[in-house]
């Protein structure tokens, strides 16, 4: 077994081992430095997407702060704690997503918050994209893998019931994380590529199902408006067309920092929020985006490492789906600024601005450092 | 059931990693993707992106020049540039045109005309993103609530615009013209280019014949705009070049005089300063207020003054075609001479009458009981009919066209005069154009008293007197005085082709201005009442038009006719005799006699000139009181 016994040597590489400070702190130092270099980056972009306004990057840094704390708080708990805690937080979860539906609050359209006297205002959908895949972790990691048709189905529920919640709110970006998280675990867990086909099969079915009766009209005029956004220029299409402007336009190197007229001068929408990175490509140019991804890709591998070498199934499963559900927000935002995909509201991860989705994904990242840093002594 | 115990840990190990390798595959797969996309806009298509980015935010903007400022011969302001603002629209930038006109009217007051006149402007062709005024002249207040309501608003906007200002409104309207909109037809024929941040054009008067020189060139300012189109800064600016200043001959505190001496009446009084043909007066009342047309009149204004019995609009000066009557016996004298058709002594004997023919019809003098033996002089003070009758029947019709010609009748002889027409001076060939029919004997004398088919406006009789004033020498009546800018006046005013009159004895003009100096200070000089107590020698010559024809023996009673059909009353003149400083024409339509009513005036203009104007408050003294003869 070559590849096991590979990634088993690397693991006793003094960095990447259980070992010393950063084992006692239940750290990964690897992991830790890449994040801190793609927060640090986005701060310096967020700088410019909101037009030099020094209190947003201080609102966003507060937040990466707490958030770091959350990361640290999540990853000294013992991964068999939250394969415990699962199935509560999941009945929690999609109990709170369904007052969420009855007495949630929320804006323009959209039901997403709940508040609970006595607590701070949380949006029930974030909490979900950590819950649904260690729901479906625990539940497959009970059974043999790779899992049974019915362990699939049932699996699969655990992520649909949640998504079809998330999508009455209406929140299509949340819902495809949630649901894809759900689906990430269920691959993962083995389930056989005759399986997959099938899927993809009724996918191709159920696509032109949900533009019928699942999609709204605004959710409709996003995909209409991505094939052809010349169709709108200055409503639906506006957005597309000014962030393609500004990617095209920073060329090799870019304009510079500050310096990018697309969102200096307001033509680029949103653009300290989910087209961030349509500044960084108009002010750094191609290079920019290449060490962007680069970023990414570098925390992608630790983490899918981190998995690989993860001890049970649970931890493995769950580490896998985070990791997957990670590039997902990336691939979707990038894609959609770039004009691949429509424009859903997925936020580019640690780099927008704003939102508990940034709590979220580091309290992922501190699910990730637990299950790297808690090992039990029977594989050493 | 206890975690995994009964599983198989390696096997399900060795299939989490073939998955995570199929996984780390397809992550890599879509980077991958991305970059390619990344590379394609930013790389490949990196010129196009480019320029529509430039596009986003570059725009080029014209410059509208200042126009030039116009000064009177004393460097008194007669147009000037004032700040205005008005609220316009952009349609391309506003969302739903109905709502937001809807708001507006809560936030201002827009009248009905207003929004009339911003339909009709919206239909009309136009460059895109060009602002529409909808209502202009805003007050502090309305600036105040629209920057309110601003956000509400968009494609709207507060603009500042220099806009044509007349001081001195009345006075000068007929004068200097006015500026208005560009309108559709002038749109066709301006250039584009340099008219591209012009709003206004000159519509009438001096401010339509020095357009040009008044309008500048436009300048261009590259600038940085924001989406929203607001200007952010400006990247490259080439300045325009600002109309040129220019000065008029006229003298504002004669044009006023000239105002108040036919206020409450209609008329015109044109003054010329005989050695240049400087127009130093140039008035025609009632006037209108020319700041009203700048921005657009209101139909229910403009119908008010197009239909006033009064004909405000009408520029009586340039523009109004009336017998010359009497006031043309010192040209037809002239030419009498000068063709030997009289001598200076030949003498008639006038019985109230004249017949071409024994038995014919009688052409009467309007002294009906006649002037007894007259010679030209007399005939001239006097303003004796029959004996022009008989001078006009031995010149014939082609004499004195001739030499009418020479005075500049039946043509716009002015060098910078928009708008002034060329009246009439009827000829054989005319007659026979206009009405098929040969020119009788009998036109001859009607002729020979500035009746029939001749007609002249007041500028072409005030050219006319000062051509006699000069003694021959022709100055050609003009508005510009100077250019104040760089450029002479050489190249903007147009020369005149009018040559001197030579005329066999040159001392015939020192004898004609002697007879219009009899008209004045003779003892049954028709003015000499006018005249009374000058310190200075006058020439002049009075007139009167009819306004309709009398049936030949038809006596008529002032009284018994409606004002309106009164009889027109004409003057002529200039001052003084021996260095004419001033010649100038009146017309007080329906105002009667020439003697009573249009001599007081010139005197009054005369007196303002040679002596000083009267001061503010002092009663204006003009005589109504002169007997009632031409």
């Amino acid at each position: 077994m070559p590849a096991g016994s590979l990634l088993n040597r690397s693991a006793r590489h003094p960095l990447s081992g259980p070992r010393g400070i950063w084992s006692a702190l239940h750290i990964d130092p690897i992991l830790l430095l890449l994040l801190l270099a793609l927060i640090a980056g986005g701060l310096v972009v967020l700088y410019s997407g909101a037009d030099r306004n020094m209190a947003v990057v201080k609102a966003q840094g507060v937040r990466m702060g707490v958030a770091l704390v959350v990361m640290f708080v999540f990853a000294q708990l013992d991964p068999a704690v939250f394969r415990r805690w699962s199935p509560w937080l999941f009945a929690v979860g999609v109990a709170s997503l369904v007052a969420v539906i009855l007495v949630g609050v929320g804006a323009k359209g959209a039901q997403r918050w709940l508040a609970i006297p006595g607590l701070p205002r949380f949006q029930p959908s974030e909490l979900m994209k950590l819950v649904v895949p260690m729901m479906a972790a625990w539940y497959l990691s009970r059974h043999y893998l790779p899992p049974r048709f019915r362990h699939v189905a049932v699996a699969l529920l655990i992520a649909l019931v949640p998504m079809a919640l998330i999508i009455l709110q209406p929140d299509l970006g949340t819902s495809l994380l949630v649901g894809s998280a759900g689906i990430f675990v269920v691959f993962f867990a083995g389930i056989s590529w005759r399986l997959i086909g099938a899927f993809f099969g009724m996918v191709s079915v159920a696509a032109p199902l949900m533009w019928f009766f699942v999609m709204r009209d605004y959710q409709k005029q996003r995909v209409l408006t991505l094939l052809d956004p010349q169709s709108d220029p200055l409503g639906a299409g506006w957005n597309i067309i000014q962030s393609k402007t500004a990617i095209g336009s920073g060329g090799m190197d870019g304009k510079g920092w500050l310096q990018g007229t697309q969102s200096h001068l307001e033509f680029l929408p949103e653009s300290h929020t989910d087209f961030i990175v349509a500044v960084l490509a108009e002010e750094f140019g191609f290079v920019g985006i290449l060490i962007l991804l680069a970023l990414y890709l570098l925390i992608i591998l630790r983490c899918l490492y981190i998995a690989a070498i993860a001890q049970d199934s649970f931890s493995r499963l769950l580490a896998g789906a985070l990791t997957m559900t990670f590039f997902i927000y990336v691939f979707v935002n990038v894609g959609m600024v770039s004009g691949l995909l429509p424009v859903v509201g997925v936020p580019l991860p640690l780099v927008s601005y704003g939102g508990t989705s940034v709590v979220t994904l580091m309290a992922a990242f501190g699910v990730l450092m637990s299950v790297h840093t808690h090992r039990r002594m029977i594989s050493a | 059931m206890p975690w995994g115990e009964f599983k198989n840990i390696v096997a399900e190990r060795r299939l989490f990693q073939r998955r995570t390798v199929v996984m780390l595959l397809l992550v890599v797969v879509m980077l991958g993707l991305l970059v390619a996309r990344m590379y394609q806009l930013q790389v490949v298509e990196h010129d196009i992106y480019t320029t529509l980015s430039d596009k986003n935010r570059v725009q080029v903007q014209s410059v509208a020049p200042p126009r030039g400022l116009v000064y009177d011969r004393n460097d008194v302001l007669l147009a000037e540039n004032r700040p205005v603002f008005s609220v316009t629209l952009v349609p391309e930038r506003v969302g739903d045109m109905e709502q937001t006109l809807a708001k507006l009217q809560g936030i201002l007051s827009i009248s009905e005309e207003d929004m009339e006149r911003f339909d009709r402007r919206l239909l009309e062709p136009r460059r895109p993103f060009q602002e529409l005024p909808l209502r202009y002249d805003l007050n502090e207040q309305e600036i105040a609530r629209l920057a309110v309501h601003r956000h509400e608003l968009p494609g709207v906007e507060v603009s500042a615009e220099l806009v044509r200002y007349y001081p001195h409104s009345e006075l000068t309207a007929h004068a200097l013209g006015y500026v208005g909109r560009i309108n559709r037809q002038e749109l066709q024929q301006i250039d584009p280019v340099n008219y591209a941040g012009t709003n206004y054009i000159g519509k009438s008067g001096v401010e339509r014949f020095y357009e040009q020189l008044l309008h500048g060139r436009v300048g261009y300012q590259h600038v940085e705009t924001n989406a929203r189109g607001r200007t952010l800064r400006v990247l490259e600016r080439e300045n325009p070049v600002p109309g040129e200043d220019i000065r008029l001959h006229m003298d504002l505190r004669l044009q006023r005089l000239a105002h108040e001496l036919l206020d409450g009446r209609r008329g015109a009084i044109i003054a010329v300063e005989p050695s240049t043909g400087g127009l130093l007066a140039l008035a025609s009342v009632p006037g209108f207020d020319a700041n009203l047309f700048v921005t657009g009149i209101g139909v229910e204004a403009y119908r008010e003054l197009s239909t006033s019995v009064d004909k405000p609009l009408f520029n009586r000066a340039l523009r109004g075609q009336y017998p010359p009557g009497s006031t043309l016996k010192p040209m037809l004298a002239v030419a009498a001479l000068d063709s030997g058709a009289v001598t200076r002594d030949k003498t008639i004997w006038d019985p109230g009458y004249f017949r071409l023919t024994p038995g014919g019809r009688p052409w009467r003098d309007w002294k009906r009981s006649g002037h007894g033996w007259v010679d030209l002089t007399a005939a001239v003070a006097e303003s004796c009919d029959i004996y022009f009758y008989e001078a006009a029947v031995a010149m014939g019709v082609d004499t004195m066209h001739q030499y009418l010609a020479e005075f500049g009748f039946g043509e716009d002889a002015t060098l910078d005069v928009a708008g002034a027409l060329p009246g009439l001076l009827p000829s054989r060939d005319w007659k026979r154009a206009v009405h098929n029919e040969p020119w009788y004997p009998g036109d001859s004398v009607n002729l020979g008293i500035g009746q029939g088919f001749m007609l002249a406006t007041p500028l072409q009789l005030a050219t006319a007197t000062s051509v006699i004033a000069n003694r021959g020498n022709w100055a050609e009546p003009r508005l510009l005085k100077a250019v104040l800018g760089d450029r002479s006046i050489d190249d903007v005013l147009p020369t005149g082709s009018h040559q001197s009159i030579e005329l066999e004895n040159p001392d015939d003009w020192e004898f004609v201005v002697e007879t219009m100096a009899e008209v004045m200070h003779g003892s049954k000089g028709t003015a000499r009442g006018a005249a009374r107590g000058a310190p200075y020698r006058m020439a002049g010559k009075t007139g009167t038009a009819q306004v309709f024809s009398l049936a030949e023996d038809e006596e008529y009673d002032e009284e018994e006719i409606r004002e309106r059909l009164r009889d027109h009353a004409l003057f002529v003149g200039f001052a003084p005799v021996d260095d004419p400083q001033i010649a100038v024409a009146v017309i007080v339509e329906n105002g009667g006699s020439g003697s009573g009513t249009a001599a007081p005036v010139a005197r009054a203009m005369f007196d303002a000139w040679l002596l000083g104007f009267p001061k503010e408050g002092e009663a204006l003294v003009v005589g109504s009181s002169g007997e009632a003869s031409n």
